[in-house]
């Protein structure tokens, strides 16, 4: 996993460094006065400013990456005995441990039938006495009483709209202190003297989808005063400790190869690939305090996206996470699974770019809210993969009709009516296994 | 069936195939070509005439209104989509005047508490008539910022703001400028009003509502509010610094398309839908519930305020679009009435609520239920 993981980030440094000498920009240089003053003065506002993106490229796309996944092959893997594994027809050739449904129902115990779910119990058909109101109370109460633990417990059954913010800072130790916002504000200094390649990475990323999308275009600004801070910030790199992956380093010019001039590049490791702002774009939803909904993304980033686009065995990374839903469907859904096959129509092939941006973009904001309030609430990103599936299962009798790739992707190709919730609770409790 | 043999049979069949004809189609005309004439043209049953044929139901536009109206004869079943004198509701300087008369009845009837609750229109002055009124109230408010509004053009043609006396004395000059052609152009009437500063703003930009309503007759008051609406938004971020930005200060997407940041793709609207949604995780359900009944009561007192007044004819209904502008505090306030709001879709989810609104729009009118009884009546 290693070396695969290390040579992906070669690759991706190599991509970078490449555009960077084709268009003759220096990955990092000093801004002179005149643009410093006026960043500052724009720094509200800085969706306004349209530089000449056209020959940036994003380093990579989640299909490059998948490119990489589906190559993954472990050498020494010696599969005499594991008969499941060999038949497994997918993408993913890696034999990870993966859950089962049975599993997975005593991993996600409060979503069944008989607990009381928001996104499915406070619907306008339901009274509001049967569930919601006392779950509202206890939320109340578990804020008063400022009990993280209870929180992350208590978020497993959805958070109340008017809660949400405060529970999830509260779950991931978010209080913004003086030196949160002094923090901030320092990082905020070094984006205002310091002009990164990576900054026109971001420019470009936000405007090509959270600027195009419907409903997060309102707060380009405060994606941009996010994710350019988040580049500087140096203490990300603290998350490589536990993250397989190691941040990319470049060298001061002239110097190359000289370890004491070795920097990491960017400052915080971490390369944005397309679509890396609709991590952030759901976040404007519930904050907007600058320091604070930077806090909480970083905090987000570091506990759970990372997972997202490094490759490791952890059960949350990717790769499990892409062997989690090709497994679930073969062995649930077999007769999809083989079709969609036949056809050409691998279903991580669609479902891949849904997990990558933890379905950011392609659910409804409320919606996905509340799948948000499950990752948090379960400390797991595997909800990610079960929702994948449930998401095919639901929609299995228009793609046993499809015969093309493409008319596949056309079937599932808009998922901003869908519910959440019932969606897993039909998969994981109520399906004949 | 032989219908020419006999002669009896023959009329009586022709008569019936044509009440049938009658029974089912229903001619309808319009001179829009946009989300309106798609569901017009879908609906079972409804024919298309054009030029002079004889319709049962048109929507017309106010020009041709005001033209014809007068001497147009139409049977008890036909429908047209505007009241006579809509203007009273829609042109900002009637508008006023009927809210002002209505909140002293109001006073008079109930009390102070009572006609408060029309307090939902920012202070306004009718330009030139009331020159001398605004000047005093000026006074009184030093530094604060006014807008000046044609009070019958829309989508956001001559609006300005302004905070100095002379600002407006160089306008009121160049209005008058062309001596020689003083007969032909009459000098615009306008309105003064308040500007609002502190506008409500989703990530720093400012944006105010569409709202639809529905009148079907004045004399009962029968109206009807459409559940969705959207929220538009300025493309650029909200600054009272910048007066002379009209792109700033103005939501109109007819404004705004002419603005260098626009994206057509964008559309920069929110459906009310997303920004309940987005109020309630910041503000909690009840000052949603609040916001939004406060907005009940501007559509009623609006449309009581012009009741007797609006000449209620049987044949007409109106679909109206309320413009409305949330503060800081969450008050909404009226900023106009839109006695044609466009029908015209700026994205696919907006054709999707164009086409709902319009075709329950269509259900309410019923034109079957009368076309109906039309028929019947030729029924000997």
């Amino acid at each position: 996993m290693r070396k695969a993981q290390g040579s992906w980030e070669k690759r991706i440094l190599k991509s970078l460094n490449s555009m960077c000498t084709e268009l003759s920009i220096p990955l990092a240089r000093k801004r002179p006065i005149g643009e410093q003053k006026e960043l500052l003065n724009k720094w509200n506002e800085m969706g306004t400013d349209e530089p000449d993106l056209s020959h940036f490229r994003p380093v990579y796309a989640p299909k490059d990456f998948l490119e990489v996944l589906i190559n993954l092959r472990n050498p020494n893997y010696e599969n005499g005995d594991s008969l499941g594994f060999r038949t497994h027809l997918g993408l993913i050739q890696v034999p990870l441990k993966v859950k089962d449904i049975p599993e997975l129902k005593e991993l996600f115990v409060e979503l069944g039938l008989t607990t009381g779910q928001l996104g499915i119990d406070d619907s306008t058909q339901v009274p509001p006495e049967l569930f919601e109101n006392e779950h509202v109370r206890i939320g109340q109460k578990v804020l008063v009483e400022q009990d993280s633990a209870a929180a992350q417990q208590y978020v497993r059954q959805g958070s109340p709209t008017a809660l949400r913010a405060e529970l999830w800072a509260l779950i991931l130790n978010i209080s913004s202190q003086p030196e949160d916002i002094l923090y901030y504000e320092q990082l905020k200094t070094n984006v205002i003297q310091h002009d990164l390649l990576v900054d026109s990475l971001i420019y470009k990323d936000v405007k090509l989808t959270a600027s195009n999308d419907d409903y997060y275009f309102v707060f380009e600004d405060y994606l941009y005063q996010v994710l350019l801070c988040f580049s500087r910030d140096t203490s990300v790199l603290s998350h490589f400790a536990y993250n397989s992956a190691s941040p990319p380093r470049s060298y001061i010019r002239g110097k190359l190869g000289i370890e004491e001039y070795a920097v990491f590049y960017p400052p915080n490791g971490v390369i944005p690939f397309h679509g890396f702002s609709m991590y952030v774009a759901p976040l404007c939803f519930l904050y907007n305090e600058p320091s604070k909904l930077y806090q909480i993304f970083r905090e987000m980033y570091v506990r759970f996206f990372f997972r997202l686009h490094s490759i490791s065995s952890h059960p949350s990374g990717i790769v499990s996470l892409c062997l989690l839903f090709e497994t679930l469907l073969q062995t649930y859904l077999p007769q999809l699974f083989y079709h969609l096959r036949e056809i050409g129509a691998q279903p991580l092939r669609i479902s891949f770019k849904w997990m990558v941006r933890a379905f950011s973009g392609y659910l409804a904001t409320d919606q996905l809210l509340l799948l948000w309030d499950r990752i948090l609430g379960y400390n797991s990103l595997e909800i990610l993969a079960v929702l994948a599936a449930a998401v095919f299962a639901f929609r299995a009798v228009n793609l046993m009709e499809v015969t093309s790739l493409a008319a596949a992707e056309a079937v599932l190709a808009d998922l901003s009516t869908l519910k959440v919730m019932p969606l897993l609770q039909i998969f994981l409790f109520a399906t004949v296994t | 069936m032989s219908r020419l043999k006999n002669q009896n049979y023959k009329g009586y069949g022709l008569s019936k195939g044509k009440e049938r004809e009658q029974r089912a189609s229903i001619r309808f005309k319009t001179t829009l070509m946009n989300t309106l004439m798609d569901v017009l043209r879908r609906r079972p049953g409804w024919v298309e005439v054009k030029d002079e044929g004889e319709w049962d139901f048109y929507w017309c536009d106010v020009s041709w209104l005001r033209e014809n109206f007068d001497h147009t004869y139409m049977d008890e079943h036909v429908r047209i989509s505007h009241f006579r004198n809509h203007y009273e509701l829609t042109r900002k300087n009637y508008m006023v005047k009927n809210l002002k008369r209505f909140r002293k009845q109001l006073e008079r009837e109930a009390g102070k508490l009572e006609a408060a609750k029309c307090d939902f229109f920012p202070k306004t002055f009718e330009m030139p008539c009331e020159y001398h009124l605004f000047v005093e109230e000026f006074r009184k408010n030093p530094g604060i910022t006014w807008i000046m509004k044609p009070v019958a053009r829309s989508q956001g043609k001559g609006i300005f703001l302004f905070r100095k006396l002379k600002d407006i004395m160089d306008w009121r000059k160049d209005s008058r400028c062309s001596d020689d052609q003083k007969e032909e152009i009459p000098v615009e009437n306008y309105v003064a009003q308040r500007y609002i500063e502190n506008p409500y703003l989703i990530g720093g930009r400012k944006f105010d509502l569409r709202v639809y309503v529905l009148v079907m007759s004045y004399i009962p008051l029968r109206a009807w509010l459409y559940r969705d609406g959207f929220a538009r938004f300025s493309n650029t971020r909200f600054t009272l610094s910048s007066i002379d930005d009209q792109y700033v200060h103005l939501t109109n997407v007819a404004v705004q398309k002419t603005s260098p940041d626009y994206h057509p793709k964008k559309g920069c609207k929110w459906m009310l839908q997303r920004f309940r949604q987005y109020l309630a995780s910041k503000h909690g359900p009840e000052a949603v519930e609040s916001l939004f009944s406060d907005m009940d009561n501007i559509f009623i007192k609006s449309l009581q305020s012009v009741q007797k007044v609006i000449i209620s004819d049987k044949h007409c209904f109106e679909l109206y679009g309320y413009d409305i502008l949330i503060d800081q505090d969450l008050k909404p306030w009226l900023l106009e009435v839109n006695a044609s709001p466009s029908l015209t879709a700026s994205s696919q989810e907006d054709y999707e609520l164009k086409t709902c609104l319009l075709e329950d729009t269509l259900h309410i009118v019923d034109m079957e239920a009368s076309n109906s009884l039309r028929a019947d009546s030729y029924c000997s």
